[in-house]
């Protein structure tokens, strides 16, 4: 079968090129407009919370504001989440709703939603990050290399 | 500040904000990436900015249009993990992160698990 | 050691030149039931979306809430699975107690939906896998089984579910993630057959004359959105087979009915078939294709077990048994992938197995 593998190879080359060329393309235009508009507006928000909280608090540190952004804002997301509202701008929006911070919101709602038939503690709880698992442990993992480099720079 | 100010770091914000989804997007049309290879993409630009020490200068311009998407996620995670290590010792790395970004983190748990516990998911 | 034939010298334009190892037409393949199995009894159940599609108006049953009143979509499908089932028996005017055996199939892990329906239906059981092309490995081996004298009454089903379809093969429902426009849309539902033997009762009911056990192909699609491109080549496989060894050329059929290629796998199998010079005509369709309307966004069509096996129990044995059809040729495809296999870099293996239907009009005017 050796000299028909690479045969083989060759016809799935051809066919996945042919494929290539019939197959409809999603819209570029449309599709980055959208992510752009959907994008730009979520982090207007994220701006607008921010302002009010400084508004009324003006001694609170910079990086209290930001957290409190972020946590109206994911409140938010999974909120719309659970009404079944979130799915159907995303839709629309594309990476302008889930590159932003309510899309993490969104992917663990979401599957915590999802595997609820399976029970509080081997659905929900277990299924929790399955989506956002690898933002998480990549989060983790790269940021801790970052913080010992610094150290280890530093040090030097 | 001024107004037209203000109206000036709004248009800012939605630009930049804008802009980084735009480009995740064409990432996903191009490239067949999927949506949790490019929020890692996005999430290990946000700590290598914070971690050379430039982020902090583009949030001043930027504000919520680079800390809102997870590039600020990914900052806010290097910079808990380089303050506390500088404070603690090397032990300090391993748990800044999480320390920094444990507000948004656990909102987000225990929000969805409530909202679970409310509402169920629905096929459209 | 299966020893492969030659090679097929074919004179395709670009696409496939067929470097098959796999002994492409010259194998026999075709099973011929001179016995004549035939279907007297069908039923189809669809979710509400499917109801509003092109077809809706042929269904037996609409189920207007997506579960059903039940507590989980998975028994929501095990019921509608269930409802399928007893309708079809109820339709061959037979009981639960004269069905033989059952042979059935679903997407979902360890076929939970008909084991678990088949629990409480309290027949002998045959599960099979066969990814969208259940329905059609179910009527072959039915009619094989009835065919041979075994049995008399086998009852064969297929169901499948979107949300229990999304949740195993791709997001959480609520998840927010944009498809791609060559996406396809799981169909909600369940169809039923009951293939019993010939005799003097059941000959005015559509007969199996023949059946095809497809052939693995994979052509190196990896894309788990594009199905309808994965699937086409196993299509294509069986359906050139069946053109070349059955006897009969494409004019034979009234028509010739695909799975779920979608619109643009059928389109591509027209290319393909066209490319070892067959054209396929005002007679082929596609079940994924038909399913639902263009402005049901559902993409490139509809896919999943339940697409052909509610169109074929409904549409296409309304046309048979009236007389309008005379002779269809039923291919379902299969993407036998799971959810780890795409991860671990595997491309998509397809199938698709065939059989014809012949309406009891046949030869009549």
């Amino acid at each position: 079968m050796a000299e028909s593998t690479n045969a083989v190879k060759a016809r799935n080359d051809r066919y996945n090129k042919f494929v290539e060329t019939v197959t409809p393309k999603t819209n570029m235009a449309k599709a980055l407009f959208h992510s752009f508009v959907v994008g730009g507006i979520t982090c207007m928000i994220g701006q607008g919370i921010g302002d009010i909280v400084k508004a009324i608090s003006p001694s609170m540190p910079v990086d209290m504001v930001s957290n409190i952004t972020s946590m109206v804002l994911v409140t938010v997301a999974i909120l719309l989440t659970g009404l079944g509202v979130f799915d159907v701008i995303a839709r629309q929006g594309g990476a302008g709703s889930f590159l932003p911070i309510t899309g993490f919101a969104n992917a663990m709602a979401s599957a915590s939603m999802e595997f609820k038939t399976e029970g509080l503690i081997f659905g929900t709880s277990v299924k929790l990050f399955s989506v956002v698992g690898p933002v998480v442990v990549n989060g983790i993992v790269w940021s801790t290399v970052a913080g010992l480099l610094n150290l280890w720079i530093m040090g030097i | 500040m001024g107004v037209w100010q203000q109206i000036g770091t709004y248009a800012i914000v939605f630009g930049v904000g804008g802009a980084l989804c735009a480009i995740a997007e064409l990432l996903i049309v191009r490239t067949k990436l999927t949506p949790a290879r490019i929020l890692v993409i996005f999430l290990i630009v946000g700590i290598i900015l914070e971690g050379v020490g430039v982020y902090d200068y583009i949030f001043k311009v930027c504000q919520a249009g680079i800390s809102v998407p997870i590039v600020g996620f990914g900052a806010a995670l290097a910079k808990g993990s380089i303050e506390t290590a500088k404070q603690f010792g090397f032990v300090g790395a391993f748990a800044g992160g999480l320390i920094r970004t444990a507000y948004g983190v656990g909102v987000a748990i225990v929000m969805s698990y409530l909202v679970t516990l409310l509402f169920s998911a629905k096929a459209k | 050691m299966i020893k492969h034939s030659e090679p097929v010298s074919m004179t395709s334009s670009n696409v496939d030149e067929l470097p098959s190892p796999t002994g492409f037409s010259k194998r026999p393949r075709v099973m011929r039931f001179y016995n004549t199995p035939r279907i007297i009894g069908r039923m189809s159940v669809v979710g509400e979306k499917e109801s509003k599609g092109p077809v809706g108006k042929y269904f037996h049953k609409c189920e207007t809430d997506d579960k059903m009143g039940e507590k989980t979509f998975e028994r929501a499908e095990i019921r509608m699975f269930d409802t399928a089932v007893r309708g079809a028996v109820r339709d061959a005017r037979l009981k639960i107690d004269d069905i033989d055996v059952m042979i059935s199939g679903d997407l979902l892990n360890q076929m939970t939906t008909s084991s678990y329906a088949a629990r409480d239906i309290g027949v002998p059981h045959i599960g099979i896998y066969g990814a969208c092309s259940t329905m059609t490995e179910g009527l072959m081996l039915s009619a094989t089984l009835v065919d041979a004298g075994y049995f008399s009454n086998v009852v064969c089903a297929a169901s499948s579910h979107f949300a229990t379809a999304e949740r195993q093969f791709r997001y959480p429902l609520e998840y927010g993630c944009q498809r791609p426009p060559y996406a396809q849309w799981t169909v909600t539902g369940a169809g039923a057959s009951v293939v019993s033997k010939n005799t003097k009762e059941t000959e005015r009911f559509p007969k199996i004359v023949m059946a095809i056990p497809g052939l693995i192909t994979d052509y190196g699609v990896n894309d788990l959105n594009n199905m309808g491109a994965a699937m086409a080549p196993a299509a294509m496989d069986t359906m050139f087979t069946l053109l070349t060894q059955s006897g009969f050329n494409s004019d034979d059929f009234d028509m010739i009915v695909t799975g779920d290629l979608g619109k643009l796998g059928s389109d591509i199998l027209r290319q393909l078939m066209l490319d070892r010079g067959i054209k396929l005509g005002q007679n082929y369709i596609d079940c994924g294709n038909i399913i639902y309307d263009v402005n049901q966004k559902c993409y490139q069509g509809g896919s999943g077990c339940a697409c052909s096996a509610t169109i074929f129990n409904s549409f296409i044995m309304e046309k048979l048994l009236s007389g309008e059809y005379k002779r269809i040729a039923y291919l379902a495809t299969g993407a036998l992938m799971s959810s780890q296999s795409c991860y671990q870099g595997e491309t998509i293996p397809c199938i698709s197995h065939a059989v014809v239907v012949e309406s009891p009009f046949l030869g009549e005017k």
